[in-house]
């Protein structure tokens, strides 16, 4: 099964993504606590890339693919046409600095990096596209 | 979509917090505990049994006053977290850098023992 969902890049508009997660996951067994991660990961990525891809302009549009089809592994892809945003290319900062810095962010490339098997990016005419994978008990 | 509540108990103030906190909703939590520091109170207590969902927006602000609270004095303890938002905080290692504990009877006790 696959799962498509579209929506600009307002941070009013992350519950929507949430929720979508949340009902394609339903009926794939995958245990609570699992689709709890999962939601989280997407949810940083998403909000990752609507701040720094898009400056939050509600014009601009965040596409979402779910496979589902894999057996127990789920592909996840964000596709969209902004600034290329590779978490790849950030330091996971430790958690030490951020206390010290009293910094409010960085906590979240170190949710996905945790809780996906991988994260890539690459482009396919002309759009951004970052994959997340992750298989499931 | 996050309501703040806060209410005051043996000198401790409580701020319940109902509902999901992520990046566009994470300030209302951070100008709640703002607002009791900036009242004076030296004893923190979040109310955690009706958070539904955080994401590291919200972590990120109960992170951020870890060392102005060391040195203000001021003791925060996070109480009544259901098992999907716990997770969220031991995915990161968060679990030691906070108080943490299951209901308001010990959080208040934790509270009153740290802040003596």
């Amino acid at each position: 099964m696959n799962y498509q969902y579209s929506i600009g890049c307002s941070l009013t508009n992350l519950k929507g993504i949430r929720d979508f997660i949340r009902t394609s996951l339903k009926g794939h067994g995958v245990p609570e606590v699992e689709v709890s991660a999962i939601v989280l990961a997407l949810d940083e990525m998403c909000s990752n890339l609507m701040i720094h891809a898009h400056h939050c302009n509600p014009d601009h549009l965040l596409e979402l693919h779910i496979e589902a089809d894999n057996g127990r592994t789920f592909v996840f892809e964000i596709i969209d046409d902004g600034e290329l945003f590779d978490i790849n290319s950030f330091q996971t900062p430790g958690l030490d600095n951020l206390v010290h810095e009293k910094r409010k962010g960085g906590l979240g490339i170190r949710l996905v990096k945790s809780i996906m098997d991988s994260v890539e990016y690459f482009n396919k005419n002309g759009k951004n596209i970052c994959r997340l994978t992750k298989t499931v008990q | 979509m996050v309501h703040i509540k806060r209410l005051q108990e043996e000198g401790a103030d409580i701020i319940a917090v109902i509902g999901e906190i992520d990046a566009s909703s994470s300030i209302e939590l951070d100008l709640a505990i703002a607002k009791s520091v900036g009242e004076g109170f030296r004893k923190i207590l979040v109310d955690c049994s009706a958070l539904e969902y955080i994401s590291s927006a919200g972590l990120g602000v109960f992170m951020s006053y870890i060392e102005e609270f060391k040195d203000k004095n001021v003791t925060m303890v996070l109480f009544g977290m259901k098992e999907k938002v716990m997770n969220t905080f031991t995915i990161l290692g968060l679990a030691d850098l906070l108080h943490i504990r299951n209901d308001r009877q010990e959080a208040k006790q934790l509270a009153n023992e740290l802040s003596v």
